[in-house]
């Protein structure tokens, strides 16, 4: 899907007098559309934009300094342009990821990957060799146990944003990440709303839905996307939707590349999707971020001390095993759809730990794998149905 | 070219020097290699058989300056998997850990790896003893994949050594700055974390002065692995880096810091030094013979090996007077050593903490931006041709790699070939499509070379 730069983006207050499903089909629209309309109309402005490959990135940092954070997550490309540029046994968020650069469908003043797999350590390596703007890996750390962790990290972010200062032009000051973290702190906080609907009326909003709306929150102005949840989520909670007796499901392993909105429209025809891992790492972040004392301090700790798991980060305090039966038991799920995006090795790896867990405790489990341009989904919502039943008449 | 002494030289063989390996110099570095290491494994049988667990690290950063000093034997899954290829028993093992849910597109390595200790240590060079701890770095990100899987399995302690390394190409922290400091006080404390957790399981209390003489032993390793690489800027080089390198490269990792491995490298460059003063090259097998190869190309290799056919990807090279003469492997797949790091011995843990860093972040720095010696300073090397081998288990050297050749054969002009197969799984190499690949490559610098020794005498026809 490509659909340009002719659409204008609504307004908060559009947002809130359209039709939820309108709502709903717009967002998708615009976390499917490869051309990052968001982000052209922020050029548009002279506004200056960081792409930030998944999982997490402090987009506080960015935010402090004028810059757009975009969460750049591939997309729905061929991948003609980034084909020759890489080897056959690659997940597909690199390749499309790196695609829709190179068609210059986004532009970038900033490049940042994070060490998350090999393969997304090398997008950093690889796009430094293809455009002139400064690319680069945030090494957030893989040793998050330590107590050196802290002062670490706390340098890594004021390393990162010195360049932030270089590519924005003006010197970022305490004040300005205090507002920013504020900021980010009220569109956590209402995906966490958003979240908890899904937990107790999952029946009045579908995980597609929530991906389009949670997706939004990686390609918009964070101001802009707090003032859309404002406007939507009462609309959510007000939504005249019925109640079924479908059996609640956590879907985990769209940690990093997402799977088609398609296909979770067609797992949900059968069950409630209660919780995901679907864009984690805007949620990162699981409680406010104090506002007062050193805020890139602060920063750092919340992303070493309150956060969230995936299988790209290893952290003692954190097994991965343990949280997915942490977050089955909090959203009172009897089942788990283990997915993991093709090629994608942490993924890969994580289902057989997840899935030996889940035998261990006898919660019932789906595994699949799911990759960006898949286009038929009739199977796995076949696959579904029988698993599920399976699981009812046992 | 000198002239080998006449107790090295047997004899020739098609106008090419017949050596005799079996005694004297040259081919003693391979000759010991490979009994070193057979003694190595027996060992770790004897821990095995008597319930003694092991340290588990992998070569990337591999702490045995602090394993060794605690008196922990070690092992390296990752040269335990290689070894399966090598013995071409690797598919039987790597079946086994798909029956148990692994997917064949994950690292083959941690799945043999997976299957190994599955089937209770049995390994086809020893029974191999359970991990009662492991230490990773972050110089391969499935590594931390690798260590949970021994949490899970037998609740092995793990120990992580992250390195921040380089941002961007070019960019690395220089000694001194700001930066550098930080990411030097977080190893630090890393390094502090992991004497405590070795005194707490081995109930030994650290010793600070055998420390020093194990970092005593790495410094003479180091040194002597850098004079030996840089001994392959010369012509004819010393050694094939694809086949006798690895050798070399096993006993590195398999015993660094320690005194078997110090004497084994000043003996090596004893070796390679005499081989590269008297212009003895390779040597390669003929009629059973050990003679030396023919050296018309001159090779740069980047990526992992192909295990599963490990000779014979080689012939694919040396048939046409390929020689490898320097890679990225040995540098990456060493932790760096290669740089010749000395620790400072009056300050050993702080100088531990510096020369891992500056170690693996110059392996990951080869592994994801560029290996300086071939793609940038290739004339050091005098190379003719790169070849690219990219493999499905290994994400961390190949993601780059396609990308990587496409700038070095514009930026460069130089002959560049591109493989993918598998370090490992024999089920994802295609033997013939690879030969005919690197048929063509010669064919390309055959006719390259022909159009460089021409185009003179053309333009001079012109005038």
């Amino acid at each position: 899907m490509k659909n340009g730069t002719a659409v204008p983006m609504p307004s908060p207050a559009e947002w809130a007098s359209r039709p939820l499903q309108e709502i709903f089909l717009r967002a998708r629209e615009l976390v499917e559309d490869p051309t990052y309309p968001t982000v052209k109309a922020w050029r548009a402005k002279g506004g200056k934009v960081i792409g930030h490959f998944q999982v997490y990135f402090p987009e506080e940092l960015a935010h402090a300094g004028g810059l757009l954070p975009v969460k750049i997550r591939g997309a729905q490309t061929e991948g003609l342009e980034s084909n020759p540029h890489f080897g056959s046994y690659l997940c597909s968020i690199l390749k499309s990821s790196l695609d829709v650069a190179l068609t210059k469908d986004i532009e970038l003043d900033l490049f940042v990957s994070l060490p998350i797999c090999d393969g997304a350590r090398n997008l950093a390596g690889i796009w430094g060799r293809n455009f002139s703007y400064k690319c680069q890996l945030l090494h957030l750390p893989q040793n998050p146990n330590t107590t050196a962790a802290l002062p670490y990290l706390r340098s890594e972010y004021a390393r990162i944003l010195k360049d932030i200062e270089a590519t924005a032009g003006r010197k970022v000051t305490d004040a300005d990440l205090a507002r920013s973290i504020g900021l980010y702190n009220q569109a956590r906080a209402l995906m966490r709303d958003l979240y908890r609907i899904r937990r107790e009326e999952p029946w009045k909003i579908a995980p597609d839905e929530s991906l389009a709306l949670v997706g939004l929150a990686g390609i918009l102005p964070v101001e802009d996307f707090i003032a859309l949840m404002h406007a939507v989520l009462p609309l959510i909670a007000a939504r005249p939707a019925r109640k079924q007796d479908k059996m609640r499901v956590v879907f985990e392993g769209g940690f990093c590349e997402v799977p088609p909105f398609d296909l979770l429209q067609a797992v949900a025809r059968s069950c409630y999707v209660v919780d995901d891992d679907l864009y984690i790492g805007l949620r990162w972040l699981l409680s406010d971020v104090p506002v007062t004392g050193d805020p890139v301090e602060n920063l750092a700790r919340a992303y070493l001390s309150d956060s969230s798991y995936s299988p790209v980060q290893h952290d003692h305090d954190k097994p991965k095993e343990k949280m997915l039966l942490k977050r089955i038991k909090e959203s009172q799920a009897v089942a788990a759809i283990l997915a993991a995006a093709k090629m994608c090795e942490p993924g890969l790896d994580e289902q057989v730990a997840y899935a030996k867990e889940l035998e261990a405790h006898k919660i019932p489990y789906f595994i699949s794998e799911f990759e960006e341009n898949q286009n038929s989904f009739d199977d796995i919502a076949i696959q579904m149905e029988t698993f599920l039943e399976n699981i009812m008449f046992n | 070219m000198n002239a080998a002494p006449a107790s090295q030289a047997a004899g020739t063989l098609a106008g090419r020097r017949v050596f005799d390996t079996e005694s004297g110099i040259v081919g003693r570095g391979a000759r010991e290699g490979a009994k070193l290491f057979r003694d190595w494994f027996a060992e770790l049988s004897q821990l095995a058989e008597r319930g003694e667990g092991a340290a588990y690290c992998f070569v990337m950063g591999n702490m045995n300056e602090v394993l060794r000093t605690f008196d922990m034997p070690v092992v390296f899954p990752e040269i335990n998997s290689l070894q399966t290829a090598v013995r071409r028993v690797s598919e039987e093992y790597l079946r086994e850990a798909e029956d148990y849910g692994y997917s064949p597109d994950i690292c083959g390595y941690v799945k043999v790896d997976f299957a190994t200790q599955l089937l209770g240590g049995k390994h086809p060079m020893a029974r191999i003893p359970k991990p009662m701890l492991a230490v990773t770095t972050n110089a391969c990100n499935t590594y931390f994949k690798w260590v949970e899987i021994w949490e899970r399995m037998h609740g092995t302690i793990v120990s992580v050594i992250d390195v921040p390394a380089e941002r961007a190409n070019h960019t690395r922290s220089p000694r001194g700055s700001e930066e550098y400091k930080n990411e030097l006080a977080y190893i630090v404390g890393q390094v502090k974390d992991l004497i405590a957790t070795c005194e707490r399981l081995t109930g030994k209390k650290f010793d600070i002065d055998k420390f020093r003489m194990h970092l005593k032993y790495a410094n003479e390793m180091s040194l002597a692995w850098r004079d030996i690489l840089k001994l392959n800027e010369r012509t004819p080089a010393a050694f094939n880096v694809l086949t006798d390198g690895l050798v070399y490269l096993g006993m590195s990792n398999g015993f660094r810091a320690t005194e078997t491995g110090a004497k084994f490298f000043k003996d090596l460059l004893e070796e390679m030094t005499f081989r590269s003063q008297n212009g003895i090259g390779p040597l390669m097998k003929v009629d059973g013979k050990d003679v030396e190869a023919d050296q018309r190309f001159r090779l740069g290799f980047i990526g992992v090996p192909c295990y599963p056919i490990f000779r014979g990807f080689n012939e694919f090279f040396t048939d046409w007077g390929g020689t490898f003469v320097t890679s990225a492997y040995l540098t990456f797949a060493s932790g760096g050593t290669g740089m010749g790091f000395e620790y400072d011995l009056n300050n050993p843990i702080e100088s531990l903490a510096e020369g891992t860093l500056e170690t693996v972040r110059d392996t990951i720095a080869n592994l994801i931006f560029e290996t300086p010696e071939i793609e940038t300073r290739l004339a050091q090397y005098n190379l003719d041709g790169i070849v690219y081998h990219s493999v499905k288990s290994c994400r961390t050297i190949s993601s780059g790699l396609a990308d990587r050749r496409h700038h070095a054969a514009e930026r460069l002009g130089i002959s560049t070939l591109f493989l993918e197969s598998d370090v490992v799984d024999p089920r994802s190499v295609a033997k013939a499509q690879m030969k005919n690949r690197a048929d063509a490559f010669f064919e390309g610098m055959i006719a390259r070379k022909q159009k460089k020794q021409t185009a003179p005498a053309i333009v001079g026809a012109a005038q």
